[in-house]
């Protein structure tokens, strides 16, 4: 902090590459902002280790034998720290320091002060009886921490692994751009071979090349630290050598004229559909199981994203709509439902089921949709669960079978040519990708249409939408059958998939997920959409659905939490976020930009011809 | 003529025009109460097609309120308000848009994240029908509305000169200078096919120039479009250059009427805008 600010370098020209100021001495460190930093990653190593989740992942080998998910979540923290304590804010006018050894001895400060966090955790388990008022770690966290051996071990060893750590981020920060980014895509290559070991177990034994992963895994999980090394090196030489070529061709498809984008764009899709159509012959259940997931989610999430992200309607009881879905199709299709059953064959029903979904959105809609705001979202979070505890309710029990659910619910026939049942997922995968792709087309025609238009207006500002002539309640309303519909869809596919629906099946977790999926995706964005869930359904798992991480299902809402508020924080407008919601986000910078290219100012010059007319 | 003494109700003789004609707007005893505030007190106000007509008043005279009113922003509290002889009472805003009035704001309110030309394609919402089924199969007539909403709002922004058209149709409206936005606005709300437009301080916060311009386009509006105008405002240039006839509001009620000359020369007016004292 005693780095002394030069004054403001005069009329250097704004925003031109400035040279960075030398390196700043190794001990002049700005202290108070690295001891704050330092106590919070002590803290989140507090919590995190007291959360049980290093014992409880500690299961999961990353790079066997030397690292186990659960000490990758301890050491996460302080190599964050470290990192992040070199941060320089980029200000106009402001020197950038040159990263040096004042960055290393920071970071390594800042990561012995986060990792000092558990070797005070590792004195207090020792001295004091814990679990009384804290009841979630267990045992076996002591023994964790100190690697077995004495409690003098574990504060010595984590003051150390700490400071290491620390300054393995504070090295990141000195390294150049390309650099850090070969590093960057080593390890997260490795991590990434990690965490798909159990979809690439399975796609190379449907593929019968078992050879090849076992030589790349351990018998018991964790990827061989000898293939690790083979990954990290073989990703390395290919970030170095492909220096970025991605974002460039992204960039340059961004560039291409209207037609030629659409053609380039339309080739992605194509080339993706073949993908997703081929992809599941080779895969096994494993996989297919976990694409369907994500599908239902996928289907979900666009539903919702019509109503939120097109029309701005907060809705927080979308499962509502899931569950009438599930349960009109069980009712329709189950010969063993309560009261009526039809028997209908899957397809016919899906027609009824449509129908029903739809004059239910248009029931909740029709009072909720004149409420704006807050007070929109809390009555559709109030609707939400009335038709969850309708369903529970003995009231309705004669129809819907009250607790007990409908059971034994058979596939879904298309046509008479198959039959779709839980049991074969790769069927209900393509029954999910066939739905999938026709939400995408209705949200995607629908969002370029009139009717797009109109939910953007009122997303924009309903008043003035209103005097412009559209009838809000009328566009709403129709957003929410939409969405309704778009709901229902993956409720069908659901109960035909699952075999049986229950009450308990439609919790409210299950809105929010849904929620947290648009947000965190992208609102507004079917690319943003799909990556959301495929991110999080399938990496994280759904509310009752493992991910490829099926050891955090424990902790899944937790770090659902956590990766929502980063999201917040560092990029507001989502994974992969449509044009029109980062503009809105960013409004300022953009309106400057175009200020600076001199795009915005030519009033007065044309304004001149008009000549005053007084 | 000043201010008409009448109660309204001979809605057949109008002395201003000398046309005889029923007025295309009209409001009869209009009142708006905010709680014990009379923010429209019992107005008799018209407006006949093809005329401009300037609401002038100090600061909280009710001439917002008016056009709030005319839209059905705001409830009535007593009064009738008629368009082409009908009645507007009941109806919600965007059916008064569509019966024919637009109006613009006072404190400019685009949609600001979306396209200038999506702005004014939008506001044909209520002239247009195409549903979902038309976009989802992509049928020729949603593909004919399509191009005719389009190059409709090409027309209405190209009345602007060159300064709404070409690279600017794609970029959202809230990179826009302020005299900008207040032409988009001006251009919405023409593209909804009004029979009458109500402005709200057009050209509030504009440079002379600028505002000189407006003003001479406030004309063109009647002359090459056919709409009846009605013009809030408080620069006295614009008003006296536009204006076929001049309205004065003071809370609430109208205390002048007639061209810029008498009613400039009104004392009633004078008084209302600088107080008793100016009287001396």
């Amino acid at each position: 902090m005693t780095a002394t600010l030069p004054p403001e370098t005069g009329a250097v020209g704004g925003r031109a590459e400035m040279p960075l100021a030398p390196s700043r001495p190794v001990l002049a460190h700005d202290w108070r902002r690295l001891v704050r930093m330092g106590a919070v990653g002590a803290f989140a190593q507090i919590f995190i280790a007291l959360s049980n989740m290093p014992v409880r992942l500690d299961e999961r080998v990353v790079v066997k034998p030397v690292l186990s998910l659960g000490y990758l979540t301890l050491l996460m923290v302080p190599f964050a720290a470290g990192y992040r304590v070199g941060h320089q804010i980029k200000r106009e006018g402001m020197p950038q320091y040159a990263a040096g050894a004042h960055e290393v001895a920071g970071g390594a400060a800042c990561g012995a002060l986060a990792g000092g966090g558990l070797s005070l955790l590792a004195v207090l388990l020792a001295n004091f009886d814990l679990r009384e008022p804290l009841v979630n770690w267990s045992p076996m966290l002591a023994e964790l921490l100190a690697f077995g051996r004495a409690t003098w071990f574990a504060v010595v060893v984590w003051l150390l692994i700490g400071a290491a750590i620390g300054a393995a981020g504070g090295i990141l920060r000195t390294l150049g751009p390309r650099t850090r980014r070969a590093v960057v895509t080593m390890v997260l290559a490795v991590a990434g071979a990690a965490v798909m070991e159990p979809l690439v177990v399975d796609l190379a034994e449907g593929m019968r090349l078992e050879g090849l992963t076992d030589r790349l895994y351990a018998r018991r999980g964790g990827v061989n630290w000898t293939s690790a090394l083979g990954i990290a090196a073989a990703s390395g030489v290919l970030a170095v050598l492909g220096r970025g070529r991605i974002r460039q061709a992204r960039d340059h498809i961004a560039s291409l004229e209207g037609a030629k984008r659409n053609r380039a764009n339309f080739g992605l899709i194509v080339l993706t559909g073949a993908a997703l159509i081929i992809l599941p012959l080779f895969a096994g259940k494993l996989t297919n199981e976990l694409l369907a997931n994500v599908g239902l989610f996928v289907l979900l999430a666009l539903g919702l994203n019509v109503v939120v992200g097109l029309a701005g309607i907060l809705d927080l009881g979308y499962v509502a709509f899931f569950a009438v879905g599930s349960y009109s199709a069980a009712v329709l299709t189950a010969a063993t439902s309560p009261r009526i059953n039809p028997e209908m064959p899957w397809l016919v029903a899906l027609i009824v089921v449509v129908v029903i979904t739809g004059l239910v959105g248009l029931f909740i809609g029709a009072p909720v949709i004149r409420m704006r705001g807050d007070y929109l979202a809390i009555v559709t979070l109030g609707f939400g669960e009335i038709i969850r505890l309708l369903f529970l309710s003995d009231w309705l029990s004669g129809w819907f079978g009250g607790a007990q659910g409908i059971t034994k619910i058979p596939g879904a026939g298309i046509f008479g040519l198959t039959s779709v049942a839980g049991t074969d997922p790769r069927r209900v995968f393509y029954l999910v990708l066939a739905f999938c792709a026709i939400a995408i087309y209705v949200s995607w025609r629908l969002e370029r249409s009139r009717l797009g238009r109109a939910w953007m207006a009122v997303r924009e500002d309903e008043t003035v939408a209103e005097a412009m002539g559209i009838n809000t309640v009328n566009v709403k309303l129709l957003a929410f059958v939409v969405g309704a519909i778009l709901g229902s869809f993956s409720g069908a596919i659901f109960s035909a998939k699952v075999g049986s629906v229950f009450p308990n099946s439609f919790l409210i977790l299950v809105s929010i997920v849904i929620l947290v999926v648009v947000i965190f995706g992208g609102m507004g964005s079917i690319v943003g959409v799909i990556a959301g869930s495929a991110v999080l359904i399938g990496v994280l798992g759904g509310p009752k659905q493992p991910g490829l991480l099926a050891e955090f299902s424990e902790f899944k809402l937790l770090i659902y939490g956590a990766l929502l508020i980063w999201m917040m924080l560092a990029r507001p407008e989502g994974l992969i976020p449509s044009v029109r919601r980062s503009r809105e986000l960013h409004q300022e910078e953009m309106a400057q930009d175009a200020w600076l290219r001199g795009q915005v100012e030519d009033d007065d010059g044309s304004g001149t011809q008009a000549a005053p007319l007084t | 003529m000043t201010a008409t003494s009448g109660n309204g109700l001979a809605p057949g003789t109008d002395a201003a025009n000398g046309t005889g004609r029923r007025p295309l707007l009209e409001t009869r005893g209009l009142s708006v109460d905010f709680g014990g505030l009379h923010a429209l007190d019992g107005l008799d106000f018209e407006v006949h097609s093809g005329e401009i007509v300037s609401v002038i008043g100090p600061n909280g005279a009710g001439k917002t309120t008016l056009f709030n009113a005319i839209t059905a922003t705001v409830e009535r509290s007593a009064g009738d308000i008629l368009f082409e002889g009908t009645s507007l009472l009941g109806l919600d805003p965007n059916r008064v848009t569509a019966r024919g009035i637009a109006r613009t704001f006072q404190n400019v309110r685009l949609f600001a994240n979306m396209t200038v030309l999506e702005n004014v394609m939008v506001s044909q919402h209520c002239r247009t029908r195409q549903h979902a089924f038309g976009a989802l199969f992509y049928t020729p007539s949603f593909r004919r509305e399509e191009a005719e909403i389009r190059q409709r709002a090409e027309k209405v922004l190209s009345f602007f000169g060159s300064r709404l058209v070409g690279y600017r149709f794609d970029q959202p409206a809230f990179t826009l200078s302020y005299a900008n936005r207040r032409r988009l606005e001006i251009a919405r709300a023409m593209a909804t096919q009004p029979k009458l437009i109500l402005l709200d301080e057009p050209v509030a916060g504009m440079n002379p120039v600028e505002s000189a311009e407006l003003t001479g386009m406030i004309g063109r509006l009647r002359d090459e479009w056919g709409f009846a105008i009605v013009v809030i405002e408080h620069h006295m240039d614009v008003v006296r250059e536009v204006s076929d006839r001049v309205v004065v509001l003071d809370h609430g009620t109208k205390i002048a009427e007639g061209d810029y000359a008498d009613v400039s020369a009104d004392p009633r007016v004078i008084e209302a805008y600088l107080g008793q004292g100016a009287e001396t």
